[in-house]
């Protein structure tokens, strides 16, 4: 049993990771789209973010050196990104339950990231360590964050579902997999919780399971519900990136790559080969008008005046 | 008003309206017009054109299928369509943006209250930015995706059939484009962006597209040079008489400048101003002549009409009308390209055409409210605010300000020569459409005009009249700046619908003709307070 569990905890750990890189590289070779982006972009300049402006708003733009500030997209990104700053001011309602729900993840990602430092640290260094005083604050650190995680996330989780069931505004888009998603939350979490909670006197800890998993120790005892409960969450790990759930990835995208991206076409090597590559497609849209045969490439189509009668 | 509607009823057969616009269910104005909401009209569809109603008025001209036969060989080119949407070879152009919001919706309803027609509309379900996007979310997962149980249990379904496509296609011209929802969507969802891709699915796969915005619109700018109609000789002799009136009208010579090789400006008006607006680039001319700029209009084909519909729905007729500006620019070799009070052909030569122009097409290309701003600021023209001491609110063009960014330059002006300015609540990148975006200014039949004075710029409306609040008396003449052709037309016909020139005395009109209206040379008055 505790083989499966460390193979699931593994596994899940690998699909998390390959899935999620592998959404964000598809993301990321997609052709150069067309500007879209949407105003205000924080890394304008200072005194135009703070209305909205852009560099168009200077005379002769393109003579004018381009600022682009790291700085004012963190001070977006972090409070967006811990904070969810943007449902706050736009759906607090919403904002109230999904918040806890995703700090409780946030939280629970953060124990098991400290989890595995202590972990590998006591690997290195044995575990003497752990019963001194610095061991005991690690430890207590990681097991509160851990908890207040776990509470957070299920509670958040069955505020979302209730919120999903009571709003019919809500309700009219869910469907069976949004429902099946949060109860997934809560039941993997739910159950891990529990197990934990509940296991018997001198069974493994979080960190014993956690040196285990490091050296593949199957002598380890991991009681049956909470291990019940490691191979949920594997499960639901696993199965995040697979879904919408993913956002974390395709936030990325939509923030940097589509709302914020304004940089001119102006002298960019790269750009002239992305649009060189581009206008080399051969497009196949049926209308009369658009002129695209499969063998004409867009930069046929778009030098082709659909109202010159050569051109029918 | 009808039930709600829910995403199957997309696919009913029979031909009741999914939703019905009830005036007296709307929300209200305050003050209320004095006249009780006029009926809007019913959708008066043409002989042999039946179709299936999505909400009691149309602006497409769809096909009639009357067999089986024919309703599934229009459901095939839409598949057709549909997948070509998600390939890199037709649809490189926005397919990274069009994956994203395909993919990472929530469901969380955060965009809807953000959207001016949902709430306008007495939170009609079918306007709910969401609407339009789940159900061609669920058409992408199923069709383009592969489908099956388990897409079907994740993300959903929906049947497909002849009246969804055909309510689908009208639905994709019930959302502006102003992306306001997208603003506020905590993941990056951009609702507008899967309108915008719907309506370009219809054109270059089938050919559907309002009228307006292609057969009389871009297929027109292509043939003769403006979506107007007007011909090279034609705009030449418009714009000599405005420019005879100028003279007269503001005792200043007004002579427009043709086709200068080596300007420093080459100013690209819509076209439409010349024809329904003449003062505003009769007021332009006035400017530029006074500040001694070297400029130019261009009487090439489609050098003297910077709209660009392709924008709103054709990629290919995008890519050709900004081609022709860039290359008009090019040819007469100007320093640069200036678009006048437009606001769509500001985000479409200067923001989404950026990737498509390359070598010498690359004209540097700036909007008319810097080069006015700079103008003004410069001390350059004799100005007298004093002229000008009547309330201006400003509004804000979408295409210029939440997607391009010029908030400010239009504000420098204002609060220069407009003593009374005072903004609109909100303003600036999250202000409000007008209700006219994306070509809805220049549609109208089957009830389509009621409908966008009623729903789609209702919000508009309300701004207006709480900005005048405080001087809505009839004695007390105002004026609505809208810099933008399209959002100025929209305008005329909110105010004229609800009748707040009769009972507010509310006029409307561009940036550059209150700059004219406070040139000290210039004679008084050239704001004349008469309905057009």
């Amino acid at each position: 049993m505790t083989v499966l569990v460390y193979t699931a905890i593994a596994l899940g750990s690998l699909v998390f990771v390959i899935a999620s890189a592998a959404r964000a590289v598809l993301y990321a070779r997609s052709p150069m789209h067309l500007r879209w982006e949407l105003y205000p972009v924080p890394h304008e300049h200072p005194d135009r973010v703070s209305h909205g402006g852009s560099y168009f708003e200077q005379s002769e733009w393109w003579k004018q050196p381009r600022e682009r500030r790291f700085r004012g997209e963190l001070a977006v990104m972090v409070p967006e990104v811990l904070f969810l700053k943007a449902l706050r001011e736009h759906n607090p309602k919403l904002w109230r339950r999904s918040f806890p729900f995703h700090g409780g993840l946030y939280l629970l990602a953060g124990a098991g990231a400290g989890l595995l430092v202590l972990a590998a640290v006591s690997r290195l260094a044995g575990t003497a360590w752990l019963d001194g005083a610095a061991g005991h604050v690690a430890r207590w650190t990681v097991a509160g964050v851990g908890a207040a995680g776990l509470a957070l996330a299920v509670s958040g989780a069955l505020a979302l579902l209730h919120r999903r069931m009571q709003d019919p505004a809500l309700r009219a888009f869910t469907t069976a997999g949004d429902i099946f998603n949060l109860l997934f939350f809560v039941m993997a979490l739910g159950t891990l919780g529990a197990g934990y909670a509940a296991r018997p006197p001198g069974s493994a800890d979080a960190l014993g399971i956690a040196i285990g998993i490091l050296s593949w120790d199957a002598s380890v005892q991991v009681p049956r519900v909470l291990a019940a409960g490691l191979v949920a969450t594997a499960a639901l790990a696993a199965y995040i990136p697979l879904t919408h759930m993913s956002h974390f990835i395709g936030k990325y995208f939509t923030y940097h790559a589509i709302r914020w991206d304004d940089a001119p076409f102006g002298d960019s090597r790269k750009m002239s080969v992305a649009l060189a590559a581009s206008l080399a497609q051969r497009p196949t849209w049926a209308a009369e008008h658009m002129k695209a045969d499969g063998h004409s490439t867009w930069a046929d189509v778009v030098t082709t005046n659909p109202t010159d009668e050569a051109g029918r | 008003m009808t039930r709600r509607a829910r995403m199957p009823d997309m696919a009913r057969r029979d031909r009741e309206p999914l939703f019905r616009v009830d005036p007296a269910a709307l929300p209200p104005l305050s003050p209320e017009p004095q006249a009780p909401p006029r009926p809007v009209s019913p959708a008066r569809v043409a002989s042999g054109a039946e179709g299936y109603d999505l909400d009691g008025t149309r602006v497409l001209a769809l096909p009639n299928p009357t067999s089986p036969e024919e309703e599934d060989a229009l459901v095939r080119a839409f598949l057709s369509g549909l997948e070509k949407l998600f390939s890199r070879e037709n649809n490189w152009t926005f397919l990274q943006p069009l994956l994203l919001s395909m993919e990472h919706c929530a469901h969380c309803q955060t965009c809807s209250e953000a959207c001016h027609v949902f709430e306008s509309s007495g939170r009609a379900e079918i306007y709910r930015p969401t609407y339009r996007s789940e159900v061609f979310r669920r058409l992408y997962f199923e069709y383009v995706k592969g489908g099956g149980l388990i897409s079907a249990w994740q993300h959903g379904t929906v049947e497909l059939n002849w009246p969804l496509v055909a309510r689908l296609a009208e639905l994709a011209y019930r959302c502006n484009l102003c992306r306001r929802c997208a603003q506020t969507c905590p993941i990056g969802v951009d609702n507008g962006l899967i309108a915008h891709e719907i309506r370009k699915l219809f054109s270059q796969e089938l050919g559907i597209a309002p009228k307006e915005l292609h057969a009389a619109g871009s297929m027109l700018q292509l043939k003769s040079g403006s979506s107007t109609g007007m011909i090279p000789a034609a705009v030449k002799d418009n714009v000599q008489f405005i420019d005879e009136e100028m003279t007269e009208k503001t005792g200043l010579a007004a002579e427009t400048p043709w086709d200068v090789e080596g300007a420093d400006i080459l100013l690209i008006h819509n076209a439409g101003e010349v024809l329904a607006w003449p003062e505003n680039p009769g007021a332009f001319g006035v400017i530029l002549n006074a500040a001694g700029v070297s400029w130019t209009m261009s009487s090439d084909i489609a050098g003297y009409d910077s709209v660009n519909y392709g924008l709103w729905y054709d990629d290919a007729q995008l890519a050709r009308v900004a081609l022709l500006h860039a290359e008009i620019a090019r040819k007469l070799n100007v320093k640069k390209i200036v678009i006048g009070e437009c606001g769509h052909a500001h985000k479409s030569l200067l923001v989404v055409a950026d990737r498509l122009l390359t070598g010498d097409l690359r004209v540097p290309r700036e909007s008319a409210l810097t080069v006015l701003r700079d103008i003004v600021v410069s001390g350059r023209l004799r100005l007298d605010p004093g002229r000008n001491d009547f309330p201006v609110t400003l509004h804000d063009p979408c295409n210029m300000v939440r997607l391009m960014g010029v908030v400010e330059p239009q504000r420098e002006i204002l609060r220069r020569v407009c003593p009374q300015f005072r903004e609109m609540h909100p303003h600036g990148v999250d202000n409000y459409c007008c209700g006219g975006g994306s070509g809805f200014a220049i549609m109208s039949g089957h009830g389509f005009e009621d409908w966008r004075s009623d729903v789609a710029g209702r919000k508009k409306l309300q701004q207006i009249l709480d900005a005048f609040s405080d001087c809505l008396s009839t004695s007390i003449p105002k004026y609505v700046c809208a810099p933008c052709s399209n959002c100025k037309g929209q305008i005329r016909d909110l105010l004229a619908h609800h009748g707040a020139w009769k009972q507010h005395r509310i006029l409307y009109g561009g940036l550059a003709e209150l700059i004219v209206n406070a040139m000290a040379d210039v004679r008084p008055g050239f704001i004349e307070w008469e309905w057009r």
